[in-house]
């Protein structure tokens, strides 16, 4: 069955008659009504509409910083931390040797299986994103070489042999060499997409407010040709279209501004302090690996300098976290502004952040004292005396490390609230803006239709 | 290795010059075994510039005396001995992880110093001093001796002053039982090796690598971990310190000849002449009584289960 072919020169034709027929009318006056008319209305329906996609946009991305991104950042954080943190815990233990103390093994055991708990949930949401899934797989990997040379280790410190400090050694290496820098880069990676989702969120809604400025535009100069036209100051229909254009604009700019500002806010009170405390708390527990390592390897790894590598090692995570001392005297009192702490005091807001930060200062000093006296004693041929100094349940470094670790978790914690409070202010600024554009806009649309469709009738 | 004694002397102290010269573990390579291996001839160059002829036997010590002189006197005045030695090697001087207790070969030889000058073996304070600050160590005055097996050779000696040879040890090869790695020789062929950065074992590597792929890592005893796991065949250290990795691994043993020779001596401050002295007359007494003298049964309690078929002491050498 053929179907006859539409003849080309028909459709043009009609085409032809459709645009006569628009200049025809466009001549007359009723006709360029119909065309304003037309106009306006869809101006404003795309305002709305735009003003509604726009604002979605921004809502999917802070709402995906609040509730993705940052999570994942923050879980990041927490593989990164619990790895440190195992690495010490393993340390520690060793150095007790049999007496191996229940809540060191437990808190090993426990961050072993935290890492691997997030790892899996990291896996499950890192979609596309080639640089975290890299990372992930290489943690995977190396997490069960490391925790079987950890029992290595352990299995011949129990018998007494040597072999078992090396084995440790060997551990924190691949600790330090593997998975440190690959936990690291997963948190950058997804602190990268933070910080792209918090561009999404704050970038403004440029296409929207072009569109409202152009549809009021639109209003002002229809109303202004209806005046010199008829000398009537008011059209109510494009009167009301003009105050619902201008309603959704207002609430745009401000409901936008105030979005951004709380996720401004949440950003540098939370996302950047936050960064800094989980850079300072891992500084701190590698300091405290480091510390017993120089005892558990007892000088069998030297710097090129001939110094200890891991007291060399211990010295440079001191340095990162208050600042390095001075040639011969120990530093003491503040820390350096640019050292990890001095700038999380920096960025601490309200006593609720600052107190546990100013502690954490003052443990890191105490811990530092005690660790000169300890090395001190180690180095003066009394590793009995030393080793309680830094394993002991009293007036050790352990102490204080713990201290430490405690108050920037106190810290942490503070800001991660900081941080939900602003960005929920931040969100709830959006909230109901793209219903109500949309709905004000059509209602805009229709209150012009009707103005124009008034004047029209008075053509009949 | 085993048993070498008086007749053995005469062959080291012909060729002892080059020997010594090349033990300083200084330059990147030199041959040193006076009777196995033709020495490269660039090395030969190398070691009679370093070593002018004058250093003909560096293991010859002064002669031993009781007397108190000044450096006796200040460690009898301190009331404790201040001694340098290793945490890390087993069986020599290792600090046991279950009762943080100092022990070994080295230990045992220290507290028999601290008895004959004090009275009280326990009157001593040990350091754990890394191999390269063992002659800062002395030097400045931070410990009495060193006990650590240190290689007596002829770079040494300049800087600091030996006692006797109280051990004779080589470099040596480990490898795991049923390995096709018989020695130091072409049975390391495609192999892996692991030896320690710095090490004598690296610059005989450096020199003849057996076909052998190196690995080197910071302690010899990284060197076992890697044996263990598998990323290396076979380890070459020094006897007596693979004689300590065997002892923490009954499933490796030592293979082969020392393919070198070294002897071990108390490292003092070139100024303590009568503290050397007074070490001397101590390894005297040491060394006397056969079977059953102190050296035997030390010997006999922490190297004999690993480096078999030693049955005497070193003899010693005096150059007054």
């Amino acid at each position: 069955m053929s179907q006859p072919q539409p003849d080309p020169g028909t459709r043009r034709t009609a085409w032809r008659e459709g645009l006569d027929r628009l200049k025809a009318s466009a001549t007359t006056e009723p006709g360029r009504l119909r065309i304003i008319g037309a106009v306006l209305a869809a101006l404003l329906v795309a305002f709305g509409a735009v003003t509604a996609w726009q604002v979605t946009d921004r809502t999917t991305a802070s709402d995906a910083v609040v509730d993705h991104s940052q999570p994942l950042s923050a879980d990041a954080a927490d593989i990164y931390r619990s790895l440190a943190d195992a690495d010490t815990a393993a340390a520690g233990g060793f150095l007790a040797g049999g007496q191996e103390p229940r809540a060191v093994r437990e808190r090993y055991e426990k961050d072993i299986a935290l890492a691997s708990e997030l790892l899996v949930k990291a896996a499950a949401n890192t979609e596309g994103s080639h640089g975290a899934a890299r990372q992930i797989a290489l943690l995977n990997a190396q997490l069960p070489v490391y925790t079987g040379l950890v029992e290595s280790a352990r299995a011949n410190n129990r018998q007494g042999l040597p072999l078992g400090g090396a084995y440790l050694r060997h551990a924190g290496d691949r600790m330090r060499d593997d998975l440190l820098p690959a936990a690291r880069a997963l948190y950058e990676a997804e602190t990268g997409r933070l910080g792209s989702d918090y561009d999404d969120a704050e970038s403004w809604p440029w296409v929207a407010l072009a569109t409202g400025v152009l549809a009021l535009g639109a209003l002002g100069w229809a109303q202004r040709r209806d005046y010199h036209r008829t000398n009537r100051v008011f059209n109510h229909g494009l009167l009301a279209a003009t105050a619902a254009c201008a309603v959704v604009l207002l609430w745009l700019v401000t409901g936008h501004a105030l979005a951004r500002s709380g996720l401004t806010t949440s950003y540098e009170h939370g996302a950047k302090s936050l960064r800094v405390l989980n850079e300072a708390r891992i500084a701190s527990l590698q300091a405290r690996g480091d510390e017993s390592l120089t005892l558990v390897a007892r000088g069998a790894v030297l710097t090129p300098e001939g110094g200890d590598a891991y007291e060399s090692s211990y010295r440079s995570g001191m340095g990162r976290l208050v600042g390095a001392d001075a040639k011969d005297t120990p530093a003491s009192g503040a820390p350096a502004p640019d050292s990890l702490l001095g700038r999380a005091r920096a960025l601490a807001d309200g006593d609720g952040g600052r107190e546990p930060l100013v502690k954490a200062i003052e443990d890191v000093r105490q811990w530092q004292q005690r660790h000169r006296e300890a090395r001190a004693a180690d180095d003066g041929g009394y590793y009995e005396r030393a080793l309680p100094k830094v394993i002991g349940e009293k007036d050790s470094t352990g102490e204080s490390f713990d201290r430490v670790d405690r108050e920037l978790g106190q810290a942490l914690a503070h800001e991660q609230g900081e941080f939900r409070s602003a960005a929920d202010d931040g969100r709830g600024a959006l909230t109901g803006l793209a219903a109500g554009a949309a709905v004000l806009a059509v209602l805009g649309a229709a209150a012009a239709v009707l103005g124009i469709g008034r004047r029209l009738s008075e053509y009949r | 290795m085993s048993g070498r004694t008086g007749g053995r002397w005469a062959a080291v102290a012909a060729a002892a010059c080059a020997m010594a010269a090349a033990l300083a573990a200084l330059p990147p390579a030199a041959p040193r075994d006076a009777g196995g291996r033709a020495p490269a001839a660039a090395s030969v160059r190398q070691v009679a510039v370093r070593a002018p002829a004058k250093c003909a036997d560096p293991e010859a010590s002064l002669r031993p005396s009781i007397a108190d002189g000044p450096a006796v006197q200040r460690i009898k005045s301190r009331g404790r001995l201040i001694a340098g030695v290793d945490q890390n090697s087993y069986r020599w001087g290792y600090r046991d992880p279950a009762t943080r207790e100092l022990s070994g070969f080295d230990i045992d030889l220290v507290r028999a110093v601290a008895k004959a000058v004090l009275g009280d073996p326990d009157k001593v304070t040990f350091l754990a001093i890394p191999t390269n600050q063992r002659i800062p160590a002395l030097e400045k005055g931070k410990v009495d001796i060193i006990a650590r097996t240190m290689t007596i050779n002829c770079d040494r000696i300049k800087q600091v002053a030996f006692s006797t040879a109280y051990f004779e040890a080589g470099q040596q090869v480990l490898a795991p039982k049923g390995s096709p790695v018989t020695a130091f020789d072409d049975s390391l062929k495609g192999k892996k090796v692991c030896t320690a950065k710095g090490s004598t074992g690296e610059s005989e590597l450096r020199a003849e690598s057996h076909g052998a792929t190196v690995l080197t890592v910071p302690n010899q005893l990284d060197c076992l971990v890697r044996l263990q796991l598998g990323q290396v065949d076979a380890v070459i250290t020094d006897s007596a310190l693979a004689a300590g990795q065997a002892a923490q691994d009954p499933s490796v043993r030592l293979v082969g000849k020392p393919f070198t020779t070294e002897s071990y001596g108390v490292a003092m401050n070139l100024g303590d002449q009568d503290l050397v002295r007074r070490v001397n007359a101590v390894l005297e007494d040491y060394r006397r009584g056969g079977a059953e003298s102190p050296w035997m049964v030390a010997y006999r309690k922490w190297l004999a289960a690993d480096l078999k078929g030693i049955t005497a002491p070193p003899e010693p050498k005096y150059k007054d």
